[in-house]
């Protein structure tokens, strides 16, 4: 198998490379999305792919993300295995029905007789002043669907290995990227080997307390961490990678460990995935080894507003996350 | 139509009724679950349409899917199953009337929201377009479905994109209780079509000779890569929307009128005329009583579904 470390990669070439090889490899591989083919997405993911596959593979589609979200789905039926992009996650309400009552069900309802390979990748969060309709984290939405895959990974490499397991994946997941990680650089394997959905990575191991995060957030809980390692305070930082399959078990033997437990997302606390997590941690025999309260940091509950104070007001920002755990811990 | 096809469709219809005639007893003895939307009245769109199609084409129906299923070819005994909620069923309990399916004749499946499957149908004829195959999509949809977005959304990407598709609008008349006339501005909705760009037509769905007509026109002119067309076939059912709904809304005389051209009716007639005998006629209706009493006794033959098996069938 082909290993070569590249020095470091783009989070968004890296999605663009799987992209161009899961297309090489397997003839059922396509994407379809809006301004995808020439203009080479919204975020530039599939820069060059219509040149190199052609537009029967590479489809520019109206704005119309019910209904390319649909046909991805019946394609998926069909036995390919089509990449959706939506070009802001926000947009996905346009496709709930698809979504949730068709890609998720499909499997189900039939008595398992036909699958959906569908991937939907989609950028999302704030932080670059997109305002309220195009900076959501809406992840906890499809979460909360049996039917559904969701995944959110957090550097390139992980992009590279999780996106290509996606898409071998028989079942609807839909692949969550951050809109500031696209520049997030990092170290990429140029390897087709698969990450398996639904198994975390210990970013920082520490002994004090665990904090679970994910996607972009978790950057800004590591940077965190660091900052509160110089003052004496050791965390150790889960990065979840996969939302469902949830791997609990990597953060419940973290905080058997540490004693205590924190969530760091970005999506609006109420509701969040954070909090499934602390319910499951707190279901589990990690329980009794809580030393105290747990936490969860995440947007204030409110719509992200546009202008830039009030953008970082409602975003959890490193300092905001920092502060938060050392009240916590102290 | 030669007479043997003729008399395989006249079967096929039977079967469809005799069904769907089945179910409702069954509903009104409290045999069965749920609810259900029956195609009784709208059976030659069905026959027309599926009974035009090749091995390798594909369908995906409605809330009222029972009749595309029968007319795909699939067993009515597994189909009784399934509604009975039985393991033995085509989906093995898990779908039951409005998810009734069978992938394997081609049937994407009935859809319990309205306009659901028509995106789905364009994705397989897009998949078709990817492959370079030779075959046609058939998306079949009442007429409620038109005012939704994603349907709209569809017919535009089968359009611009040319893919080997049919859509179908059956309109009986209907969408649960608002009737049509409420719910168009238009006359007829096969003129959405020009919206679209693409070929609209409005059919009489009582009459099979018309829906096959069109149903020819419309496949081979997405199989040769012509592109969608968009059919209005006008009908009625007779029944009112699902299990409940008695169809008080109906102005009276309005069903006996529809009945006067009952679609099974004008391919009997039709039949005679062509020297079918009478008493082949009725041995063919025995035979698809017959299918549909065995297809019971089937159903109810059949052990339901172990819980065990319903968190294996979440994810693939």
């Amino acid at each position: 198998m082909i290993q070569t470390t590249t020095a470091e990669t783009l989070f968004g070439k890296a999605l663009n490379w799987t992209i161009a090889t899961a297309m090489e490899t397997d003839p059922n591989v396509f994407i379809i999305g809006e301004d995808i083919g020439q203009f080479g997405g919204a975020f530039g993911i599939t820069k060059g792919l219509v040149e190199k596959f052609g537009k029967p593979r590479v489809l520019d589609t109206p704005i119309s993300e019910a209904g390319l979200v649909g046909v991805g789905v019946g394609a998926a039926m069909m036995g390919m295995r089509p990449i959706v992009e939506i070009q802001f996650s926000d947009f996905l309400v346009n496709a709930m029905d698809q979504i949730v009552n068709q890609a998720a069900k499909v499997h189900f309802m039939f008595g398992g007789n036909v699958n959906v390979p569908i991937v939907i990748r989609t950028p999302f969060g704030g932080g670059v002043g997109l305002a309220a309709q195009h900076s959501q984290s809406l992840e906890a939405w499809f979460y909360h669907v049996p039917g559904l895959k969701v995944v959110a990974p957090s550097t390139p490499d992980d992009a590279r290995g999780l996106l290509f397991a996606s898409i071998d994946d028989p079942n609807p997941v839909i692949f969550f990227e951050h809109k500031l990680l696209y520049s997030v650089k990092g170290p990429m394997h140029e390897s087709i080997e698969r990450i398996p959905l639904g198994k975390a990575v210990v970013r920082r191991p520490g002994k004090d307390a665990t904090v679970v995060s994910y996607s972009f957030a978790m950057h800004k809980t590591l940077e965190a961490a660091e900052k509160l390692a110089a003052s004496g305070i050791d965390l150790e930082v889960i990065d979840l990678r996969t939302l469902y399959p949830l791997d609990i078990g990597t953060v419940i033997a973290s905080v058997e460990r540490t004693g205590r437990l924190a969530v760091s997302h970005e999506a609006v606390v109420r509701g969040g995935i954070g909090g499934d997590i602390i319910a499951q941690v707190c279901g589990s025999k990690a329980f009794s080894k809580l030393k105290g309260p747990v936490l969860r940091i995440g947007a204030k509950e409110s719509p992200v507003p546009y202008s830039p104070p009030l953008e970082s007001y409602v975003l959890p920002s490193v300092e905001h996350i920092e502060s938060e755990l050392r009240a916590w811990l102290k | 139509m030669k007479t043997e096809v003729l008399l395989a469709r006249f079967k096929m219809m039977l079967l469809m009724r005799r069904f769907d005639e089945t179910v409702d007893r069954l509903y009104a003895a409290g045999k069965l679950y749920g609810t259900i939307h029956l195609y009784i009245g709208q059976e030659a769109i069905g026959a027309g349409i599926c009974g035009e199609l090749q091995h390798g084409d594909v369908i995906a129906s409605t809330h009222r899917g029972h009749g595309h299923n029968v007319a795909m070819g699939s067993d009515p005994g597994a189909m009784m199953a399934e509604l009975l909620g039985r393991v033995t069923g085509l989906c093995h309990g898990f779908g039951g009337s409005m998810h009734i399916a069978d992938q394997k004749l081609g049937n994407l499946g009935a859809n319990g929201i309205v306009g659901g499957g028509v995106p789905l149908a364009t994705g397989a004829a897009l998949s078709f377009k990817i492959r370079e195959l030779p075959y046609v999509a058939v998306s079949f949809m009442g007429d409620g479905a038109p005012n939704e977005g994603c349907v709209h959304e569809s017919l535009n990407i089968a359009a611009i994109w040319k893919l080997p598709i049919v859509f179908v609008i059956e309109n009986n008349q209907y969408g649960m209780s608002a009737p049509v006339k409420d719910t168009y501005a238009i006359e007829r909705l096969s003129e959405r079509a020009v919206a679209y760009g693409m070929p609209g037509e409005s059919i009489d769905g009582q009459d099979i000779f018309k829906v096959v007509e069109a149903a020819r026109r419309a496949i081979d002119r997405a199989r040769s890569g012509g592109g969608p067309t968009l059919l209005e076939m006008i009908t009625y059912r007779y029944k009112g929307h699902s299990r409940n709904d008695p169809a008080r809304y109906r102005p009276a005389g309005e069903l006996d009128a529809w009945k006067a051209r009952d679609p099974i009716e004008i391919v009997r007639a039709r039949l005679l005329q062509d020297g079918a005998s009478e008493a082949r006629l009725a041995e063919i209706t025995a035979e698809a009583e017959a299918a549909i009493t065995a297809a019971v006794a089937f159903g109810e033959a059949g052990p339901f579904p172990d819980p065990k098996d319903v968190l294996p069938k979440v994810y693939a």
